[in-house]
């Protein structure tokens, strides 16, 4: 099969600072974002013609186009589910190239959640028809919901919160070395992390995401088109999108396992279209929006068998020089939480070789988007 | 606190929980049991429906213990419970809710550390919302 095998490249990113508070609106530092990368591609803007997002991005495809300067476009997507959507980007813009109906595809999101309000705090979206069987009795929240889902992982397979630390903390250890990460000067230890005040028990404050303003993008071009821009390409390799059978979202609690979540299912369709498995994989970057959502991504995506995902933790498995070095820029747990963006370029700066946390000859890198909600993958390389 | 807004799919199960019932979703064909409610069986695709009584007796398949920052009215109950119930007759049937000391007692009624995963639980009705609830089986 053609499908779309190393058929498209992403060639550029960029990226604004992340911060707690940025000045600029979303939809500035959305057009900020998507310049650098062009330019760091060294492609004209006037040569975009495709354009993917998240339906939770504020800036629409028109006001970025008029601004940025954007030709004709021939192609716009956007895909559903919060930080399900990141990688889903990249998928949506390497099909439409790798088909030919656009040239030059450019992916983006722009979101300010640390200095904006937070969408469960308003009263009336708390409350779509679903979140009936939920939300009046407290169950509020992102991570009140993973939290209940953590606590039965915990129980069905023996793990501690131990395991949740060795996640905070290989990711704290690779922002330690990353100048641009919100926590780049601010380690973590044990202790801080058992002390620290419950948000949803069994979850503590270091099992949370960053609340952050910040804009990425990156640039998707054809294979052959990728060999004349400025930077080495990186392959789009594999991607995959994953909606499982009795899927419920965040509060997946009405499926037979509910802890096989939508990484399941991505990855069964990922791993058929690539010509490596888990064991080549060089560097990964794992949606963590919470700490528990990577034992159970290691599982799906296939790097330990099921309930083996906290024991895969120990001994620095994902610090750097371990078994699967993670989130080496930091990730949504100390880098910024940007819809898991961050993550897509990260994966790029590790098969540039030039990520602040390199792993020496990284070659392949599985990019995942948020486990928990219809989600997405890519398989990145930079073996042509 | 939050009301659940009811779609006509789930409004029987409202209806016949503010009456002290616990009835779950079943096709009318092949009888198999859904939750949450929808418009026809993913199994045989029947548009037919019945609502099933069940005993109400479960046990508790995960909790988990929210603090603030929350909305206004959970925030000064917090920390309190909310759980995961699966029913015995039909384990794949969860339901979420709160473990409370008696029928009516609030969401922060009964100490966290009192509850366990397999813990018993029964099935009661809130005598001013209409809401349902969860007791201990063994209190
Ligand atoms: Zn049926």
């Amino acid at each position: 099969m053609a499908g779309i095998k190393d058929a498209t490249a992403i060639v550029g990113i960029g990226q604004t600072a992340f911060a707690k508070q940025l000045p600029e609106n979303e939809r500035t530092l959305a057009c900020r974002a998507v310049i650098a990368a062009l330019d760091d591609a060294g492609i004209d803007p006037g040569e975009v013609d495709a354009l993917a997002s998240f339906t939770m991005e504020e800036t629409d495809e028109v006001e970025l186009a008029k601004a940025v300067g954007f030709g004709d476009l021939t192609f716009f997507s956007r895909v559903g589910y919060g930080g399900g959507g990141s990688c889903a980007t990249v998928a949506h813009l390497a099909a439409a190239i790798a088909t030919g109906q656009a040239s030059v595809g450019v992916a983006w999101r722009s979101r300010k959640r640390g200095s904006g309000p937070r969408p469960w705090r308003d009263t009336v979206t708390q409350l779509p028809t679903p979140a009936q069987w939920t939300r009046p009795y407290g169950l509020l929240r992102p991570v009140d919901e993973i939290a209940m889902l953590t606590r039965r992982y915990l129980h069905e397979y023996g793990a501690t919160r131990d395991h949740l630390f060795n996640v905070a903390l290989a990711c704290r250890n690779r922002a330690n070395q990353n100048p641009a990460a919100v926590m780049y000067d601010r380690p973590l230890t044990r202790e801080m992390y058992m002390t620290s005040r419950w948000i949803s028990e069994p979850l503590c404050l270091f099992d949370n995401c960053l609340e952050t303003d910040g804009a990425l993008a990156c640039v998707v071009v054809s294979r052959e088109r990728a060999r004349d821009c400025r930077r080495p390409p990186v392959y789009v390799h594999s991607a995959a999108q994953g909606l499982p059978a009795q899927h419920h979202g965040m509060v997946n609690y009405w499926n037979d396992d509910p802890l096989t979540g939508p990484s399941w299912a991505t990855a069964r369709h990922l791993w058929k279209h690539a010509d490596f498995t888990p064991e080549d994989v060089d560097v990964a970057q794992i949606y963590d929006a919470f700490t528990a959502l990577i034992p159970l991504s290691l599982e799906g995506y296939g790097f330990c068998g099921r309930g083996e995902g906290a024991a895969f933790t120990e001994q620095g498995a994902l610090e750097s020089g371990g078994r699967l070095p993670i989130n080496t820029g930091g990730g949504g747990l100390s880098e910024a939480y940007v819809h898991g963006f961050n993550l897509i370029n990260e994966g790029v700066k590790q098969l540039r070789g030039n990520s602040t946390a390199q792993v020496p000859g990284a070659a392949t890198c599985l990019v995942t988007a948020g486990e928990g909600v219809p989600t997405s993958a890519l398989l990145l390389t930079n073996r042509s | 606190m939050l009301s659940p807004v009811i779609d006509p799919e789930g409004a029987p199960f409202w209806r016949y929980a503010a009456q002290g019932e616990l009835r779950v979703q079943a096709c009318a064909d092949c009888g198999a049991l859904r939750f949450p409610p929808r418009p026809c069986c993913p199994h045989c695709r029947s548009f037919g429906v019945e609502w099933r009584p069940l005993s109400g007796h479960g046990r508790v398949w995960s909790y988990v213990v929210p603090h603030p920052p929350l909305l206004p009215d959970y925030a000064e109950r917090a920390p309190y419970n909310v759980i995961v119930v699966e029913l015995v007759e039909a384990p794949h049937i969860r339901l979420v809710g709160n473990l409370v000391a008696e029928a009516g007692a609030p969401i922060d009624s009964l100490p966290a550390e009192r509850i366990r995963i397999g813990a018993r639980v029964r099935f009661v009705a809130d005598p001013a919302s209409g809401l349902p609830q969860w007791v201990p089986e063994r209190p």
